[in-house]
């Protein structure tokens, strides 16, 4: 075994090591110089050429380190997503952290990092580095969670994301061990390689070892019953924060969960049925209580897991298509989910607000363009046409339909009504709504600006010309190397 | 599932061995307690107060960074053990490895939290 064969492999990660570095740079240029807007750009410099690196990949699918890092189109893809969404969360977070003096250069370390635990998430076919990713990804969103030391909301939401992410993976790495000790190996690709003949040696290990590993990242993509954590470190942490909870953590975990379900355990039919109670579970119970709430971030939060929900049916009908669908959704979730949250953030940068659904009322008055973007994200959470909502719904329901689960899309369907109800509310509070005070403008800077441009025009394009985007989604479908 | 009948087997042997060793000891060991034999055992010092008391959560962070490096030498041993055939590469990828928590350490340090005020 020849150790130097793995310094070729360092471009392999080279999109990782790009991003790792600049946020160490940032760590300790942070503790030297004052001025956080260096650190932000230099965060930003760092997150773009990760992201260019992360382009060039593109199918050219290669392995190294042993077969334990791979980089093919759908790692790639995810990766893009992954870095997307930490640029967008960078983008507009800026102001807010300045407003309610939390303008740390740790944040902007922490996201990095855990931008790069769900690269090495997403681009691994071996549980151990799966895992590593996932710790690399989890222990810096608890810190982001407490950001703001002196809001006790926010240090319960820190605590709470810590207690309940720590018995995730306590799950997760049981389930690994139980498989490890069914198949002798980490890596999906061999469990998939002997899988009937593990089957008929040790069933048992093998079934309740991926039971264990879904429970894990169930909970990581905060699919019902393991979603009760989700509303209060939602609602607690700062709320560009809570906009990267939302689309990071659940991409990458369904990253992980599409490869080790379609790939790992490819051969367990029987756990389609599990799949089907989990989406509708999850879909249902995210809906329903997204009605009640009279916070924006706790019903952001619910609607994240009834979205959770719609990916979960693309993982029941299960086949090619219908994971392409999943991926397709995930990109379009990130631009509208994010795009909303950009929007709250601009809220709730103003002082004393409180994030609830009646301080929107009277937007429209005084920022027409706001509220009419604010709209655009609504209807494309709850799925209309033309953006990308309806889309990535349309085609996950088809493909569920194709796959012969006609009551699972009507349970879908018929969630996706419900849900119209509860993001209507917020556009008619910013339209409709007579406010009880004078709407105190909100500042803008162009950090904002890009960030809501990049996210409405995604939303948008990802609706109106979904073909290129579906080819590529189709394209980011794992080749088997 | 005749299989998973002898790690059962295995289960209640291990738990039976260990009361059953207890209780045989209890019935045949001397017993003489005085009041030097009671104390706590602190490496030979001579202990004083209570172990139930307030620490100052000072210390945590020190233990947090004294993790770090513990953890790191359990990394260094078997580069160490096979420093002959892995070469000047490997040596390079320790160096790193410990830049890298320098780097941390740096951080800790210019923070202020290795000072004690």
């Amino acid at each position: 075994m020849d150790i130097r064969s793995a310094a070729i492999d360092l471009g392999l990660i080279s999109p990782e090591i790009i991003i790792l570095a600049s946020a160490m740079v940032v760590l300790l240029l942070g503790t030297v110089l004052k001025s956080r807007g260096l650190m932000a750009f230099l965060s930003l410099l760092g997150l773009v050429v990760g992201l260019v690196l992360v382009l060039q990949q593109w199918s050219q699918p290669q392995s190294g380190y042993y077969g334990m890092v791979l980089k093919d189109n759908f790692s790639v893809f995810f990766s893009v997503v992954f870095i997307m969404t930490a640029i967008i969360t960078l983008l507009m977070a800026r102001d807010y952290l300045i407003a309610k003096h939390i303008d740390r250069h740790e944040f902007y370390t922490l996201l990095m990092f855990s931008t790069v635990g769900m690269m090495l998430m997403a681009g691994s076919t071996d549980l151990v580095v799966i895992f590593l990713g996932l710790e690399i990804m989890s222990v810096p969103l608890y810190v982001m969670a407490g950001m703001n030391k002196i809001d006790p909301k926010s240090n319960e939401s820190g605590i709470k994301y810590f207690m309940i992410g720590a018995f995730a993976s306590s799950f997760l790495v049981f389930g690994i061990a139980l498989l490890y000790g069914a198949s002798g190996t980490t890596d999906l690709r061999r469990i998939m390689a002997d899988f009937s003949f593990l089957k008929m040696q040790s069933e048992l290990l093998l079934y309740s070892g991926a039971l264990l590993v879904m429970t894990g990242f169930a909970f990581k993509v905060a699919a019902v019953p393991f979603h009760m954590w989700v509303p209060d470190v939602y609602e607690g942490a700062p709320t560009p924060v809570t906009g990267f909870f939302s689309v990071g953590p659940k991409a990458a975990g369904f990253a992980a969960l599409l490869r080790i379900c379609v790939y790992g355990f490819s051969g367990m039919a029987e756990l389609t049925a599990v799949f089907w109670l989990l989406a509708v579970l999850t879909m249902v119970v995210g809906n329903v209580l997204a009605i009640f709430q009279n916070n924006i971030k706790r019903m952001l939060a619910y609607s994240s897991i009834a979205h959770a929900g719609y990916i979960l049916v693309a993982l029941t009908a299960g086949g090619e298509g219908a994971v392409s669908s999943a991926v397709y959704y995930l990109l379009a979730y990130m631009f509208f989910n994010l795009g909303g949250f950009t929007i709250v953030t601009i809220i709730d940068s103003r002082t004393g607000s409180n994030s609830q659904i009646d301080e929107i009322k009277g937007l429209a008055g005084r920022h027409p363009y706001l509220a009419s973007l604010l709209a655009l994200f609504m209807f494309a959470l709850a799925g209309f046409p033309p953006t990308a909502g309806f889309m990535g719904k349309f085609y996950i329901f088809s493909e569920a339909v194709r796959n012969g689960f006609v009551w699972l899309t009507v349970i879908a369907v018929m969630n996706s009504l419900v849900s119209v109800f509860y993001y209507l509310r917020v556009v008619v509070a910013a339209f409709f709504g007579k406010p009880d005070q004078e709407f105190s403008p909100v500042s803008f800077s162009p950090a904002l600006f890009i960030a809501l441009l990049v996210t409405a025009v995604g939303t948008l394009a990802l609706g109106c010309f979904p073909g290129y985007w579906l080819e590529l989604s189709q394209m980011s479908m794992f080749p088997i190397i | 599932m005749a299989s998973y009948a002898a790690v059962l087997i295995f289960l209640l042997l291990g738990i039976g061995l260990v009361l059953v060793t207890f209780f045989t000891a209890r019935l045949i060991r001397p017993s003489n307690p005085y009041k030097e034999k009671n104390q706590t055992y602190e490496c030979g010092e001579r202990p004083f107060g209570d172990s139930w008391v307030q620490f100052n959560n000072r210390f945590y962070i020190f233990a947090l960074l004294f993790v770090i490096f513990d953890v790191e030498v359990v990394f260094l041993f078997p580069w160490a053990v096979a420093f002959n055939q892995l070469g000047l590469f490997a040596l390079i990828e320790m160096v790193i490895f410990i830049v890298i928590l320098v780097f941390g350490l740096v951080y800790a340090w210019k923070k202020g939290v290795l000072k004690w005020v």
